[in-house]
């Protein structure tokens, strides 16, 4: 997800340019040991072991461990990304054990895990790494032998000889450790052809230990003598303790202590609140019931989502302020335009609601702060942790849990510096665990916003003028992730005449990324407003969409017209590969049978594409809508172009099924209201989540496999379900969908 | 200012404050997973916390606390039940077979674990003992479900990555109506 706390996002092309290594590769310093004395010192400190880098370790007897350095939590990159360095060096998946890697840039490089970037970030260096260890064993061999290199070669954890012999990796361990680790540019990568387990279907590496309730995840975390704690913040965001009844709250069985925090003044970092620690998390929970607070609440309380809605409404009807691109001449556009629609269309703030609820297990020991934590972003906690409470990093030691859910919530790392903030004053190990009202209450939310959108068409129904004044939301003077809609996003290079404005209410609300940030919302208002034009102009929906992105391959940062200046596609670079939208369009189109299915009154079909986190997606819907206004979607089609190489074909699956699923859970039911600044909703009981029933029939998950590079699949797949599925709920009825979520919108029909 | 004292327990909405104090400490003596285990906790602990915090048997897993995800989903006599709602006091005698207990004792995993190891079900993972659980009562009940069945017995079970697919198709291949071959991993 994009935030500014990643690692920046660079183009592949630009960045094998800069390395000039024919198989990419970065950072190699971090990774890769050179000379003989680190081999030497690293072989003496693990026991005869062969570790030649961060990443691999085989030992004597031949057991074989890869670490996986990234954050686990459930995108599956524990399973792919080391099955990329698995291929490369010639050991069977079955016969790999694989740890999780402890935070340590120094060893690993980036590990934060976001923006769908895990894949498209390690998958060229990682080929390295696995080809650079096998390379050292066929050397090994060779030089046990006498023979020459070219006469062997690595398969199954051992390496051949063209006379038949065999050694295996175990047994190269001790001559392998004294050879030099090879430059990278002496080393063979084994080419895609020759893959036996990349683009295969593999189980998740943690699949055992899920299915037998093993410890996991953030929450199973237990050490010896911990405490149990709980934080209450105030409903209204970042409100102050003015006092509690922490001496009645002392006395309670089982508690501990009881203190005040007084946070950092950020809302997204150290809120105040009252932390409660235990000797279960029974006794905590218990003793939070009898808190009595009183909160200084600030202005935040005078903020509501109704009220920033009217006046949105207000605020459109009057002329905007400079606008974010202006392109040609809209207003002229719009009046000498055979046909006009004008439409408004409003998504409310949701919530993450990963199921694992927000926990993290922290000691104070000894001038370490030592931290368990499921987050996809430790480099941001360990850095909160020594802004907020003072203590060097080198001080700092985070181990990365599973996480129980991601979405982009477990980038923000406000329940870690709760933890840590606890410990610091507590002799004891303790883990902190929210609630799931904690987590509903105190989320970093998806922004909402509402777009006021007016487009033309001419006489053959071509697109000629639109017009879109977006309201969004910030906190503190900066748009919410998510929030800003650059005047690069589709289609605004590609109208002739094109205005964007935005304007922006600031509040005091936290808001974080949320799986795909801006294309999740974005492309639904989109590719719906599309729609609407195609219907108004009598077009077929593929067809006016081809017609829009029209013949030329490429669409520059800023091209088309004249006024593009200020922000890019969302969850995109500069550039937009539009050969390859084309292409995966027409792809999902005829697997989906587009145009050639009949379908009853009642049920239809509908489609849109969207590029993000360097993925090219397009996706056909089709549903039914009964009398009484149920919907069900009945097939869900998805064209996917993720480059050249899909690494695990079960794990790419899985992320498509659950893209669809959760957008279309979050255009059925997700709505978090926010009023006197804070949230309305709590818990599952008014915060509905979409369950088995209402998932699709049949979903259907194509790759178009290209000569681009292999990128990631987290997010990608999730922004055109919801206009797929709303553009099919008006060929199905009649009916247009244009606010969040469903029940907002009569779909009844007779 | 303003004293929020009335509103300000966002905690346990279903479950308003009890009258002070709720605390009488207890031996409990329970049959989990086939063995006596001995805690001496609050009356009111739900099983749930017994489990995880006094057992160190965390398979179950803490989602909402109001019965609503069925992540904490256990048997109680072979009844799936929600263990964030059930008070360690009003176990008694009762059999509570969590997801450590499913497998048979020499680690043959039951068909539907396998069936989900088979199939690749998870992403995270976190709610998934929890469906396997409620998955292995329908089993249970009707080994041979439909899928109006299947999604009936589910829909206590959110999962928030939305393995739904892969959930309906893991109950079809344990219930033996569907071979490994048709989907998710090999």
């Amino acid at each position: 997800m994009n935030t500014p706390a990643l690692a920046p996002s660079f183009s592949r092309r630009n960045f094998l340019k800069l390395t000039g290594l024919a198989g990419g590769g970065f950072a190699l310093a971090f990774y890769i040991r050179s000379g003989g004395e680190a081999v030497a010192a690293e072989a003496a400190a693990a026991n005869g072991d062969f570790a030649p880098n961060a990443f691999v370790r085989i030992s004597p007897s031949g057991a074989v461990t890869i670490v996986s350095k990234q954050p686990e939590m459930g995108q599956g990159v524990k399973t792919s990304l080391p099955m990329i360095i698995a291929e490369q060096l010639e050991v069977p998946w079955k016969e790999i054990a694989i740890e999780q890697g402890d935070f340590d840039t120094e060893k690993y490089g980036s590990q934060n895990a976001g923006g769908s970037n895990s894949t498209p970030n390690n998958y060229d260096n990682f080929h390295l790494v696995g080809a650079t260890v096998r390379t050292m064993f066929v050397e090994a061999a060779a030089q046990t032998w006498g023979v020459p290199v070219s006469e062997c070669r690595a398969e199954k954890a051992s390496v051949l000889h063209t006379s038949g012999k065999s050694l295996k990796y175990g047994q190269l361990v001790a001559k392998a450790s004294t050879l030099p680790v090879p430059s990278a540019g002496t080393v063979t990568l084994k080419q895609p052809k020759d893959f036996k387990l990349l683009g295969t279907r593999v189980a998740q590496v943690d699949t055992g230990k899920i299915v037998t309730g093993q410890p996991l995840f953030g929450l199973d975390v237990k050490l010896p003598g911990m405490l149990y704690a709980v934080y209450e913040k105030c409903p209204a965001f970042g409100g102050k303790v003015v006092s509690a009844n922490l001496a009645q709250i002392k006395s309670l069985p089982g508690v501990k202590d009881a203190f005040i925090l007084a946070g950092n003044g950020a809302v997204k970092e150290l809120v105040p609140g009252v932390a409660i620690v235990a000797d279960s998390t029974w006794s905590a929970f218990s003793a939070r019931r009898q808190l009595k607070i009183v909160w200084d609440e600030g202005k935040v309380a005078g903020e509501s989502w109704d009220s920033f809605v009217a006046q949105a409404k207000e605020k459109a009807a009057k002329p905007a302020g400079s606008p974010v691109r202006k392109d040609g001449d809209p207003d002229g556009a719009l009046a000498g335009a055979a046909k006009t629609v004008e439409a408004h269309y409003l998504y409310p703030f949701i919530s993450h609601a990963n199921l694992e609820p927000q926990n993290t297990t922290a000691h104070w020991h000894d001038g370490i702060m030592e931290i368990w934590a499921p987050t996809q972003n430790p480099s941001t906690g360990v850095g909160l942790v020594t802004r907020v409470l003072g203590i060097a990093p080198e001080k700092i030691k985070l181990h990365i849990n599973r996480a129980g859910g991601g979405f982009g919530r477990r980038l923000g790392v406000d329940y870690l510096i709760e933890a840590a903030a606890i410990a610091q004053k507590v002799s004891a190990p303790v883990k902190l665990t929210w609630s799931r009202e904690d987590d509903l209450r105190h989320d970093q939310y998806r922004p909402g916003g509402i777009h006021f959108l007016k487009g033309g068409i001419d006489a053959k129904g071509k697109i000629v003028a639109w017009k879109n004044h977006f309201f969004t939301f910030g906190e503190g003077g900066r748009a919410g992730s998510g929030g800003n809609l650059g005047g690069d996003e589709f289609p605004g290079r590609w109208i002739a005449n094109y205005q964007l404005d935005q304007t922006m209410f600031d509040t005091g609300w936290p808001m974080g990324p949320w799986r795909a940030p801006g294309g999740c919302v974005f492309a639904w208002v989109i590719h719906s407003f599309i729609d609407e034009l195609a219907h108004a102009g009598g077009r077929d929906p593929l067809e006016l969409r081809l017609e829009l992105l029209g013949d030329k391959d490429e669409m520059p940062a800023g091209g088309g017209g004249e006024g593009g200046k200020k922000g890019k596609q969302s969850g995109g670079g500069g550039g937009y590969n539009v050969a390859r939208m084309r292409n995966v369009l027409t792809f999902a189109a005829e697997k989906a049978s587009w145009g050639k299915r009949q379908f009853a009154k009642g049920s239809g079909a509908g489609l849109a594409f969207h590029f993000s986190h360097r993925g090219y997606f397009a996706q056909v819907a089709e549903v039914t809508v009964s009398k009484d206004g149920q919907l069900k979607v009945d097939r869900f089609v998805t064209g996917a172009d993720i480059g050249a190489q899909v690494v695990n074909l079960s794990g790419a699956e899985n992320q498509v099924e659950g893209s669809v699923i959760d957008a279309l859970g979050v255009l059925m039911y997700q709505e978090l209201n926010i009023e006197r600044g804070r949230a309305v909703q709590s818990n599952f009981s008014d915060y509905p989540m979409i369950r088995i029933a209402d998932a699709p029939t049949k979903i259907e998950t194509h790759f178009l496999k290209t000569a681009y590079p292999t990128t990631g699949l987290g997010e990608p797949a999730l922004p055109p379900v919801a206009p797929a599925i709303c553009n099919a709920i008006f060929a199905a009825t009649g009916k247009r969908v244009r606010q969040f979520p469903l029940s907002r919108t009569e779909l009844r029909w007779s | 200012m303003r004293d929020l004292t009335a509103g300000s327990s966002s905690f346990y909405a279903a479950n308003p404050p009890q009258p002070f104090p709720t605390f009488t400490m207890s031996k409990y003596t329970l049959t989990i997973n086939g063995q006596s285990r001995t805690v001496d906790v609050a009356s009111d602990t739900p099983l749930l916390w017994v489990l995880r915090d006094s057992l160190e048997l965390v398979g179950t897993k803490f989602g909402c606390g109001i019965g609503l995800c069925g992540a904490c989903t256990v048997h109680l006599n072979g009844v799936p039940s929600r263990a964030c709602m059930t008070p360690v006091s009003i176990i008694g005698r009762m059999k509570v077979t969590t997801i450590e207990g499913l497998a048979e004792p020499s680690g043959k995993l039951h068909p539907v674990q396998q069936a989900w190891s088979d199939l690749d079900v998870a992403q995270c993972g976190y709610c998934q003992s929890g469906q396997i659980m409620t998955a292995a009562a329908l089993l249970k009940d009707n080994p041979k479900p439909s899928d109006e069945d299947i999604d009936g017995a589910m829909a206590g079970n959110l999962c928030r990555c939305a393995t739904y697919m892969r959930i309906r198709a893991g109950i079809k291949l344990a219930a033996g109506q569907t071979t490994a071959g048709q989907g998710g991993a090999q």
